[in-house]
């Protein structure tokens, strides 16, 4: 610890501070534009001027280290003079046309020139113009106004991990610019708008919609990725105008992804669903909420007087919140059925019954700095997990050694020490590989149940180096990605997986794929425990009379949109809940009824670290919609369920979590009772891998335009491998037919040397590909 | 090019810059006496301390010291670099020094490089210099097809290759930390000290930068010792200096002085003032240096502590010398025009700056200068100074504050009569270039 003193002010601050993180610490502002806690010190600005004893001259304070017996005046004569000096310069180029700026009266240009700028300028000399650059659907610029400070170019060289823009020229010609005609395509774009200081970066769909003055602030949390980034929804006239980050150290930092950010654009599309509508004589007619629902009621009630309760079942969305999740099973179960799930990608159920908790990621995601070694199978993780990966992106900075086994890599943009690319089918394989080098090793003592399996395989070089650098760490991870989970040897691979964590002395987790991926289970949205019944999979393989879904787009947010669709078809009564109108599900849907999107409705979800999130309505509901939760609270009722009089979301929550709130930690629990696990067979033929691009994933996200513009939104390509492309005769830019068993696909070829051989990586929940039904499985390729 | 010294004597044979020609007139003797002696590190640095050589580049930084701050026991590679961004307005010794005498500067980085454990050094040559840096890159090979460069130099344990980089031309550049993000790939930009090269230079490792004159002095140093070659100049200002004398002189060129010869006979060497006319003003130490009246000039002697008393710089030795014919505004306004197309754009005041000083002499200069305009100049440049992160803020800034103190009067007409003090006439006279 050093003794200073800022300000007259004594304190100890560690070793290794700043005079600007120590000026914090006493509440000395000490005002700055590049300087950012987040961010590498620039010190170009110059803003943060301070007298400290003995020097000469004035310090920045970002950038001046602490030493012992310090003494830094702030606001003295000298440190204001060099910081108004500072100031004048700023504004001498900037425009100053804060009265059609969109940043004005939340700038800190603005803010800051108040008290350091003078009332009229010295300078009467032409003033520089900078012509503006397109950086893509999100970020809108006006490059006069930038006063050079790069925290822009600090962010997505130093966060997002490639730099994707830079300052060019000299000088009174400096000029913050992204590569010659490329665009700013990170997924964590959107944070340079909040950097920005000044209205040279500022949002491209909120441009002109509103001052910031105008609007209101009000919490919430994103329902889309398992991290439940904390949010700021600005409202005005009861209106969503946009989204910002709430600062949440612990959950998001001061960062959201552009997913977070700018999904908001899809709440209030034409397809928005505003009245319930029933379809009568094959004719679609809107209709009160009365109609409709004695119209679900008695046709539930009719099908299960026909068909007994077992023929009725429900899926829910992962992006659901708990309330709503918690009370589709109970309506399910109170009409005698166990068939509900919310895990609508999944296709390996075994372990049902047999877990015992909900799979979770094992520890909070503040602890992942602290980690030295990590394994991450079967994951997109930089587009399915933005934020969590950027988080390990600085870990990786620290020292943190990153292995993943994948049968598809991009760049993460961050290096990853051992990179193990294998088809679908050799997966489990080449987990066993590594358990068994981990074995060689001599750590702990194999689980008798894996012994079959690791016999079978022969060690390799990069199981060996997979399994070194576990066994080298002090503070080691596992994780499951989605695609592990989703895989067809889910099972297999979690159990392999955790038992690798296991002998590596390291924890393991599963990352989750939505906004409420650990909720659901502890809402009891699956088909076991009291009443167990069908899962999402065999819900859609033996069709059944009647289905209520929450919150789901079947071609784009199901395992098997080809078998969806026929199931759903066969059925006597379908039954969505939705904030949209899915112009695919009109053809074999029969009532629709408008629930509330995140916005409208209260509830919370649990994250992919246990914590649960709740959030309130930030704007009334539109047109006749209604919270879901109240919803199907009124349907129990009116199906005469009992126990459904709940006169709060908050009294749902408390019936699914307790007094506290919060998730009890026994219930989450990433271990299951395995059976012996046997090898299985390789795949000869060519296979899918199907990824979720990030702006695909959910229906809100699908919706928003910006988002559905940029670069992540591109029609899919089947990505295949040089080696695998010449072997099939093929060359990137030939447009093929795609055939599964389902159905077929007509795409682009792209050459990709990070997929697998002997695989076609092509992404679903999108409108060229969900006729191929499910997500894996042997594909043939034909040029056409 | 004249030498009463080290580093230019005896260049007027043909292709001086050969291996044998050095060799000749007794290059790499000290290298050679280094190796065959086994002379620790410690001795060779105190010798450099103990010879008071300075720093060629214009900080004026005792070389030795500078040499013993690079960590002893650092594990793993060390730098060295050689400054030849010769950039400064005036200044074209280092240029020459390359050209006729490469295998000096060679010769010293070897010795560098042993004195402070240095596996690895670049010679960073300016951009816009292109036979030059042919002609090290030949001097290079020479000195590693004779084993004198490279793995296990004259048989010894000890490695040292030298690399040659080409700059694009910028004066930045010429800033240590920025020269190093060059050397690097990166924009050539300062780097905010602390920390500093010796600590986290080169690719983050330890590293010393010197001038090219300052490594050519080397080798004498080591050859002859470190007293003599102190004896050569005065105390604290040990050796001899090149000096680039420019301007309205006969015989302009490269003069390498004991340092403390009165600046009145380096005038003389270089053929006196042009037409006869009178001394009017010199800028003594390269463009950032700050302008001194003639007549303050020829009571200097030419070394570092005379200078600095005097109000000025010795900084790279470029003495541009201005007759009675100059229009003292005209010269600030092109002085400023350089640092306002020169500046990084990096920090605040210095990229905005530059722009107002060079805007506000450029209207003074055409006519539409304004009574306030030498209060605003002397705010900017204070407000400048000692405000950014390297020192070309401070650059900009001393030639305006210094000519404006000394020629205010020049400046005052120029606002006040819209036209020269120094008659056009005359000013063509000067320098048969230029027309009002």
């Amino acid at each position: 610890m050093l003794e200073i003193e800022i300000d007259g002010k004594q304190l100890q601050v560690s070793d290794g501070s700043t005079v600007m993180e120590a000026a914090a610490t006493v509440g000395a502002y000490v005002p700055h534009f590049c300087y950012h806690k987040k961010l590498s010190i620039a010190a170009n600005c110059r803003m943060c001027l301070v007298q400290v004893e003995k020097a000469p001259k004035p310090l920045p304070a970002c950038a001046t280290p602490v030493t012992n017996g310090m003494k830094v005046w702030t606001h003295s004569e000298q440190a204001v003079k060099a910081q108004k000096g500072v100031m004048e310069f700023l504004l001498i180029n900037h425009p100053l046309d804060c009265p059609v700026c969109d940043q004005g009266g939340e700038c800190q240009l603005q803010d800051l020139s108040v008290g350091y700028g003078g009332a009229q300028s010295r300078y009467e000399e032409e003033k520089r113009v900078v012509g503006n650059k397109n950086l893509g659907p999100l970020v809108s610029t006006d490059m006069t106004r930038c006063i050079n400070c790069t925290r822009c170019v600090r962010f997505t060289t130093e966060i997002a991990g490639l730099m994707e823009l830079g300052q060019a020229f000299r000088g009174e010609h400096a000029e913050i610019m992204p590569f010659v005609e490329k665009t700013v395509d990170s997924e964590l774009s959107g944070n340079i708008i909040d950097l920005c200081p000044v209205g040279a970066l500022t949002s491209k769909p909120f441009r002109f919609a509103a001052r910031a003055w105008e609007m209101s602030r009000r919490k919430s949390i994103s329902p889309h990725d398992s991290l439940g980034s904390n949010l700021i929804v600005q409202v005005k006239h009861d209106v969503v105008k946009r989204v910002l980050p709430l600062e949440n150290e612990a959950v998001n930092e001061c960062w959201l992804s552009d997913k977070d950010r700018f999904s908001y654009e899809g709440l209030n599309g034409e397809d928005r669903l505003k009245r319930p509508m029933v379809k009568q004589g094959g004719a679609w007619i809107e209709t009160d909420w009365q109609t409709a629902m004695d119209y679900v009621v008695r046709g539930l009630k009719g099908i299960r007087a026909d068909h007994g309760p077992e023929s009725i079942g429900a899926l829910g969305s992962p992006h659901s919140t708990l309330e709503e999740l918690f009370l589709l099973q109970s309506v399910v179960r109170g009409l005698g059925s166990g068939n509900v799930d919310f895990r609508l990608r999944q296709s390996d159920f075994s372990a049902d019954g047999r877990m015992k908790g909900a799979p979770w990621l094992g520890m909070s995601v503040s602890e992942i700095a602290g980690l030295d070694r990590l394994l991450i199978v079967g994951s997109f993780f930089r587009k399915d997990h933005p934020l969590v990966a950027q988080r390990v992106r600085q870990a990786v900075k620290k020292g943190l050694k990153v292995s993943a086994i994948n049968p598809a890599f991009d760049d993460w943009q961050f290096a990853l020490q051992n990179q193990l690319c294998v088809s679908p089918s050799e997966m489990s394989a080449a987990l066993a590989k590594v358990l068994k080098a981990l074995v060689e090793q001599g750590s702990a003592a194999l689980s008798p149940e894996f012994q079959a399996l690791v016999d079978s395989v022969q060690v390799d070089e990069q199981a060996l180096a997979i399994a070194r650098s576990l066994g080298s760490g002090r503070r080691v991870a596992v994780w499951m990605g989605n695609y592990a989970v989703q895989h067809q040897d889910g099972v297999a691979l979690h159990a392999l997986a955790s038992e690798i964590a296991r002998l590596s002395g390291g924890r393991f987790g599963v990352l989750g794929e939505a906004a409420n991926s650990v909720g659901g289970y502890l809402a009891g949205a699956v088909p076991f425990g009291a009443v167990s019944g069908k899962n999402a999979s065999e819900m859609l393989s033996t069709p059944l009379k009647a289905y209520v879904l929450l919150g789901i787009e079947p071609e784009f947010d199901l395992r098997d949109a080809v078998a969806a669709r026929k199931a759903f078809g066969a059925a006597e009564m379908v039954v969505m809940l939705s904030a949209f109108k899915f112009e695919e599900a009109l053809g074999y849907a029969d009532v629709m009824l408008p629930v509330s999107p995140f916005t409208e409705t209260g509830g919370a979800f649990v994250n992919c670290e246990g914590r649960t999130q709740s959030f309130h309505p930030v704007v009334k509901n539109t047109g006749d919609s209604r919270p879901a939760w109240k919803v199907l609270r009124v349907l129990g009722e009116a199906l005469g369920l009992g126990n459904f009089d709940y006169e709060s979301v908050d009294a749902v929550r408390a019936q699914i979590l307790g007094a506290s709130g919060s998730v009890d930690p026994f219930r989450l629990s990433n271990d299951i009772d395995i059976e012996p696990l046997n090898p299985a067979g390789v795949s000869q033929g060519l296979q899918r891998v199907a990824d979720i691009p990030i702006h695909f994933a959910d229906p809100l996200v699908r919706r928003s335009a910006p988002l559905q513009a940029t670069k992540d939104s591109e029609a899919p390509f089947a990505r295949i491998s040089p080696a695998t492309l010449k072997t099939l005769g093929l060359n990137a830019g030939d447009k093929v037919v795609v055939r599964s068993v389902s159905g077929s696909a007509t795409v682009v070829v792209s050459e990709d040397e990070g997929v697998a051989a002997g695989c076609v990586r092509l992404a679903a929940a999108h409108s060229s590909t969900w006729a191929l039904g499910s997500l894996n499985g042997e594909v043939s390729v034909e040029r056409i | 090019m004249s030498s009463q010294g080290i580093i230019l004597a005896d260049l007027d044979g043909d292709r001086t810059w050969r291996l044998a020609d050095y060799v000749k007139r007794g290059g790499y003797e000290a290298l050679k006496k280094i190796i065959a002696e086994k002379i620790p590190a410690d001795e060779i640095i105190g010798e450099v301390k103990k010879s008071g050589l300075r720093g060629r580049g214009g900080a004026g930084f005792p070389t030795g010291l500078k040499w013993s701050f690079m960590p002893r026991a650092f594990p793993g590679a060390k730098y060295l670099a050689c400054n030849s961004d010769e950039g400064e307005p005036g200044t074209f010794k280092d240029r020459d020094i390359l050209r006729y005498n490469p295998h000096t500067v060679i010769e010293g980085m070897i010795i560098a490089g042993y004195a402070m454990g240095c596996e690895r050094g670049y010679n960073y040559i300016h951009g816009e210099i292109f036979e030059v840096y042919d002609r090290f890159e030949e001097a290079l090979a020479e000195a590693r097809e004779a084993g004198l460069l490279g793995r296990n130099i004259l048989g010894s344990d000890f490695s040292f290759d030298l690399f040659a980089h080409h700059g694009y031309g910028a004066y930045i550049c010429g800033e240590e930390t920025a020269l190093l993000e060059s050397i690097e790939g990166k924009k050539g930009q300062p780097r905010f000290k602390p920390p500093f090269p010796a600590s986290f230079g080169l690719y983050g490792k330890p590293t010393t930068i010197n001038n090219t004159e300052t490594f050519a002095s080397i080798p004498y140093i080591i050859r002859e010792g470190g007293d003599a070659f102190l004896a050569l100049g005065k105390p604290n200002n040990g050796g001899t200096k090149l000096f680039s004398v420019s301007g309205h002189v006969n015989k302009p060129g490269n003069y390498e002085i004991p340092l403390g010869t009165p600046f009145s006979v380096l005038l003389e060497m270089a053929g006196g003032i042009r037409g006869g006319r009178k001394l009017k003003a010199v800028i003594p130490g390269g463009s950032s240096a700050p302008v001194l009246p003639g007549a303050v000039m020829m009571d200097c002697t030419m070394d570092y502590d005379s200078i600095s008393k005097a109000g000025s710089m010795l900084g790279s030795g470029a003495v541009i010398v201005m007759d009675e014919s100059t229009c003292m505004v005209k010269a600030l306004e092109r002085l400023s025009y350089f640092y306002f197309e020169e500046s990084c754009g990096q920090c605040t005041p210095c990229r905005e700056g530059t722009g107002w000083l060079y805007r506000v002499v450029h209207r003074i200069e055409n006519g539409l200068g304004r009574p306030d305009d030498l209060d605003l100049l002397n705010s900017v440049t204070a407000n400048i100074m000692g405000r950014t992160i390297c020192a070309l803020g401070d650059a900009a800034s001393m030639p305006v504050q210094s000519f404006v103190k000394h020629f205010g009067d020049e400046f005052a007409f120029h606002i006040e009569h819209k036209k020269c003090l120094v008659p056009p006439q005359v000013q063509y006279e000067g320098s048969k270039i230029y027309v009002a």
